[in-house]
């Protein structure tokens, strides 16, 4: 077990490398330079020379890969070019902020998705298995922005109830009635995918032969209930890990309809302003973390199926 | 065993089992009367379809919600048809327990042997884990599996066919039934494992004295373990008797013709007899008796009533036409 653990880590190292060689040719590659963007359009050669110097735009390419990965892995991810600020500064706040929003929408999304997953599978056929099934559907296909439009509209404009944007100031309880439209929004997509995967898994795994043989030990129901969620585990671990990746880069739609300053906001503005040392930072500590999050996830599989051990 | 007169452990009266699903209405089981006296053998011998692995599931409840079972099975006295899910889990371990035809499939891949063992006896016996544990140790020493304290912390997957199916026969002990149902456990095994599987069950329900009943499509097996032998055909047992009057006398021509289709009584170059056609369709039975249209030496009137069945002794029983002349003869 803790053999396999330490391979899957060193395995994400060539990953990590991977994904960062991707961030900074990607960006090579994209049309527009920052530059241009800072600088008037009649700024002489001389002035341009010396800002690409200063940013050492000048140097090949791949020194610039070396110099800007050594400086990462250091925690430097040079300075925003829109603002002048350390990007690694900013971009702890942009992803301080979107986990508070990620943090409680999987907390919600993953418990609703098992719960009706699990439920529709205990009564396929039955009606509650057609409306739970329906209500996952409908989570993994309404779109974000208009749901959180809709919500905006009855909770706050017409019921005036809650927030309609921004993230509050002061004590963590006095945060929490801006949280709600945006987390149950954010909650839902989890919320479809897990419920549609959980509900397949478990109807498989109570169509195999040792559920039967389960039942014949004369066990509990709670106890055949757990044999059939330890053997649902792995793959629904699996799709949790992908979800909140996906929650912890942030929603750039939901961070804007709710104006909430998350990592998802940060990396729209920065496309926006051609801020390429915040887009690779921000890139690449997503990347890492999505990384980490799957290592995780990988470990946990192993640890409940030992089939996968191997 | 007592000195009043003994009581049998499995008393199975007029079993019916209909599959129901939307208009149609399939017996898989039709009609089945048995019984079994406590540390006897039975085997239920029929070809995949005939309805015995069903006959076996329902005599511990473990047929689908969507079927209808009608008729009595006394299982250690108490009817199991029409019991609660709360009374058959009850029953289900302490008086009787199964083992599955496909050890792989059977166990839980995420569980360990020592586990899936122990939570059994911790279910119905409230021992503490550690207890639990030690019984399972010793379940899998009689079941003689080599190094069994290692074996415990084993995943099935960890375990070859043959082992495997040990720990299931260890698993379906633990609580000391009464009755052990076995569904074809030596299918899914080599030959050469086969054969030790079937010894140490004998062995082991001598040395418990349980009764078994032991569901097979293959004579050989059938020879080996069994003190009676039901012959099931389309629902229907069509001969029952002592493993040896049945396996001599052959009365029902089914049973000549499964016994004939074994390489057993094959002569060397000799092509194999076997049954012509196929197994009938359970959701359309012929009129008459059901094995008629592959019977060699059916009558024009097999094909228009049902065979009647034919008691020629106590437990001895023969559904064929023919059957009566035979005993007339006598």
């Amino acid at each position: 077990m803790f053999l396999f653990a330490t391979r899957r880590l060193f395995q994400a190292i060539p990953i990590l490398l991977g994904v960062s060689l991707v961030v900074f040719g990607l960006l090579q590659i994209v049309p527009g330079n920052p530059i241009d963007l800072l600088l008037p359009p009649e700024a002489s050669p001389e002035m341009i020379a010396q800002m690409k110097a200063e940013f050492g735009f000048d140097k090949p390419l791949y020194i610039q890969y070396f110099n800007w990965l050594l400086r990462a892995l250091a925690g430097n991810f040079g300075n925003s070019i829109f603002s002048g600020q350390p990007v690694a500064g900013e971009i702890a706040v942009a992803l301080k902020n979107t986990l508070h929003l990620a943090l409680p929408a999987a907390v919600l999304g993953f418990s609703l998705g098992i719960l009706l997953g699990m439920l529709a599978a205990f009564n396929s056929g039955h009606w509650l298995d057609k409306l739970f099934s329906a209500l996952a559907i409908a989570g993994v296909s309404l779109p974000h922005y208009w749901f959180a439009i809709i919500m905006v509209v009855i909770f706050s404009v017409t019921l005036n109830a809650l927030p309609a944007q921004g993230m509050g100031e002061g004590s963590l309880t006095e945060q929490i009635p801006f949280l709600i439209l945006p987390v149950i929004t954010l909650s839902l997509i989890p919320m479809g995918v897990v419920a549609r995967l959980v509900r397949a898994t478990v109807l498989d795994i109570r169509s195999q032969d040792f559920v039967g043989a389960l039942e014949a030990k004369g066990l509990s129901k709670g106890r055949i209930l757990f044999h059939v969620a330890k053997n649902a585990a792995p793959p629904v671990l699996a799709i949790m890990g992908l979800q909140f990746g996906y929650l912890l880069g942030g929603s750039i739609l939901v961070e804007t309809v709710f104006n909430w300053p998350g990592s998802g906001n940060l990396l729209n503005l920065a496309i926006f302003r051609r801020d390429i040392p915040v887009l690779q930072g921000t890139i690449l500590v997503l990347a890492f973390f999505f990384v980490l999050l799957n290592l995780a996830v990988d470990i946990a599989q192993a640890m409940i199926d030992p089939r996968i051990r191997r | 065993m007592a000195e009043a007169a003994p009581k049998p452990i499995v008393d199975v009266r007029d079993l019916k089992v209909e599959f129901r699903r939307r208009e149609q209405s399939v017996a898989a089981v039709n009609g089945v009367t048995f019984s079994l006296m406590p540390g006897e053998v039975l085997t239920i011998l029929g070809e995949s379809g005939s309805g015995k692995s069903v006959t076996l599931k329902a005599l511990m409840g473990l047929v689908p919600d969507y079927a209808h079972v009608t008729g009595q099975a006394l299982v250690d006295g108490k009817d199991v048809v029409g019991m609660s899910r709360d009374e058959l889990r009850q029953i289900r371990g302490p008086v009787v327990s199964m083992i599955f035809q496909e050890p792989m499939t059977a166990l839980d891949p995420v569980f360990t042997i020592g586990d899936q063992i122990a939570e059994i006896i911790k279910t119905h016996e409230g021992l503490s884990h550690r207890a639990a544990m030690k019984r399972a140790l010793e379940l899998l020493e009689m079941v003689s599996i080599p190094s069994a304290a290692r074996r415990l912390k084993n995943y099935p997957h960890e375990m070859s066919g043959g082992m495997r199916q040990r720990a299931m026969i260890a698993m379906a002990l633990a609580c000391r039934p009464s009755v052990l149902l076995a569904d074809e456990p030596t299918t899914a095994l080599d030959v050469t494992v086969q054969i030790q599987i079937l010894l140490l069950l004998r062995q082991i329900q001598k040395e418990m004295g349980m009764a078994v009943v032991f569901v097979t499509h293959d004579v050989g097996v059938a020879a080996e373990i069994s003190d009676q032998v039901a012959v099931m055909y389309a629902g229907r047992l069509v001969e029952t008797g002592t493993v040896y009057e049945v396996l001599s006398e052959r009365s029902h021509p089914y049973t000549e013709g499964l016994l004939s289709s074994t390489v057993h009584g094959g002569m060397k170059g000799q092509p194999l007899d076997m049954i012509r056609g196929q197994p009938p369709n359970l959701a359309a039975l012929p009129p008459g008796c059901s094995f008629a249209p592959r019977c060699s030496q059916a009558v024009e009137s097999c094909h228009r009533v049902e065979a009647p069945a034919v008691t020629l002794g106590p437990g001895r029983l023969v559904r064929c036409i023919r059957a009566q002349p035979l005993l007339a003869a006598e």
